[in-house]
């Protein structure tokens, strides 16, 4: 069982512009520039505001913003990739 | 060097070197209206000159080169010497500008406000921003915007306009009494020539504006306009940027900025005349 608890890089690591489907995200400690679609935007916020486990995540991003059809599997997947680019840290 | 000549365009001063005169010559020629580099210090060099002495004189072919460089970069031959000037004056701009967002675009301006065009190289950037001249916009550059991060103002750098092909015959239709460089046959680009921005685009050259409308013009379809979403204009718009990732958070912002403020439209144009049309239509409904 995946028991990782996932949060936000340092304060002020992101610049985040929100452009249609797409979110611009520059990540400060790489100068790289992401563009993300849903859920991403949605994890980076969800993230800012503390750590939070990916059961906990799963509840946010239904509840929220209503992005249900995602599978615990799927949410796994794409914070995997945030943590790869580093626009989020296992904690 | 042997031969070297001084210029500002907009915010930015050069200066030139050469091994030979005649580049020199058609530059202070077609640049005799322009000021020099402010306190007289440039902010880029250009060096124009033969990797070996004989060639000089021998099949005199010019390599170009300054504070920035392109190991790869072909050398020209000498006749064509006047686009290795203008191609190395870019070249440092495109690898060296800092205080800038530079966006390779187009722009023209009309009470205080500025319409920006970007495309690939044939898709009429320069043609368009010509022939919107001579209907009264204010000419503000053809090859690099300079969009300030800080302000979100977008300077002019009204160079020599490089005309290609086609659009040759259309500028000197629409500015009859203008000056121009010589004609360069069989170029890289094709035929080329050089054409002096008008009076008014050097007099007003230290004057910004806020852009008001990015355009996206395509050369040789039927005309059709388009809205282009935000997304895929900041991607588009960071692909012309030559600096973008060189300016890293400034760069962001300042583009980030300019997509969120400004509507993004493509334009299809069979040619020049309906282009204008196009283009007034879409300014007309801002």
């Amino acid at each position: 069982m995946d028991i990782s608890v996932y949060r936000a890089p340092p304060s002020d690591g992101l610049l985040i512009a929100p452009l249609d489907e797409f979110t611009a995200v520059y990540h400060r400690a790489s100068g790289i520039t992401h563009l993300l679609t849903d859920p991403a935007p949605q994890i980076l916020v969800a993230v800012q505001d503390g750590a939070r486990s990916l059961d906990a995540l799963l509840v946010h991003l239904g509840r929220d913003y209503d992005l249900t059809d995602g599978t615990r599997e799927a949410l796994a997947a794409r914070l995997e990739e945030l943590v790869e680019a580093g626009l989020v840290e296992r904690a | 060097m042997r031969h070297a000549f001084s210029v500002r365009i907009g915010p930015v001063g050069f200066r030139i070197g050469s091994d030979w005169r005649a580049p020199i010559a058609h530059l202070e020629t077609l640049y005799r209206d322009y000021p020099k580099p402010l306190d007289g210090v440039p902010d880029f060099t250009v060096r124009l000159f033969a990797r070996r002495p004989w060639r000089r004189f021998l099949r005199p072919s010019v390599e170009i080169g300054g504070d920035y460089m392109l190991p790869e970069a072909a050398p020209l031959p000498l006749r064509q010497g006047l686009l290795a000037a203008e191609m190395a004056m870019n070249l440092q701009m495109a690898l060296g500008a800092r205080r800038y967002l530079l966006l390779h675009a187009s722009a023209v301006e009309r009470d205080g406000r500025a319409l920006l065009m970007t495309g690939v190289s044939g898709a009429g950037k320069s043609t368009l921003a010509t022939l919107l001249a001579a209907k009264g916009w204010r000419f503000m550059g053809d090859e690099f915007v300079l969009l300030d991060p800080a302000t979100g103002l977008v300077h002019a750098f009204p160079r020599l306009i490089s005309l290609k092909n086609e659009g040759i015959a259309a500028a000197q239709a629409a500015w009859p009494d203008t000056r121009m460089g010589p004609l360069l046959r069989a170029t890289p680009k094709g035929d080329i020539r050089h054409m002096v921005p008008d009076a008014r685009a050097i007099a007003a050259m230290d004057v910004p504006a806020r852009p008001a409308l990015l355009v996206f013009p395509r050369y040789g379809f039927d005309p059709e306009t388009r809205s282009v979403q935000p997304g895929e204009a900041f991607v588009r718009m960071t692909q012309a940027s030559t600096n973008y990732v060189a300016l890293g958070e400034a760069g962001f912002r300042g583009l980030t900025g300019l997509i969120a403020d400004v509507p993004a439209i493509a334009v299809d144009y069979p040619d020049g005349p309906r282009a204008i049309e196009q283009v007034e239509a879409l300014w007309a409904d801002l």
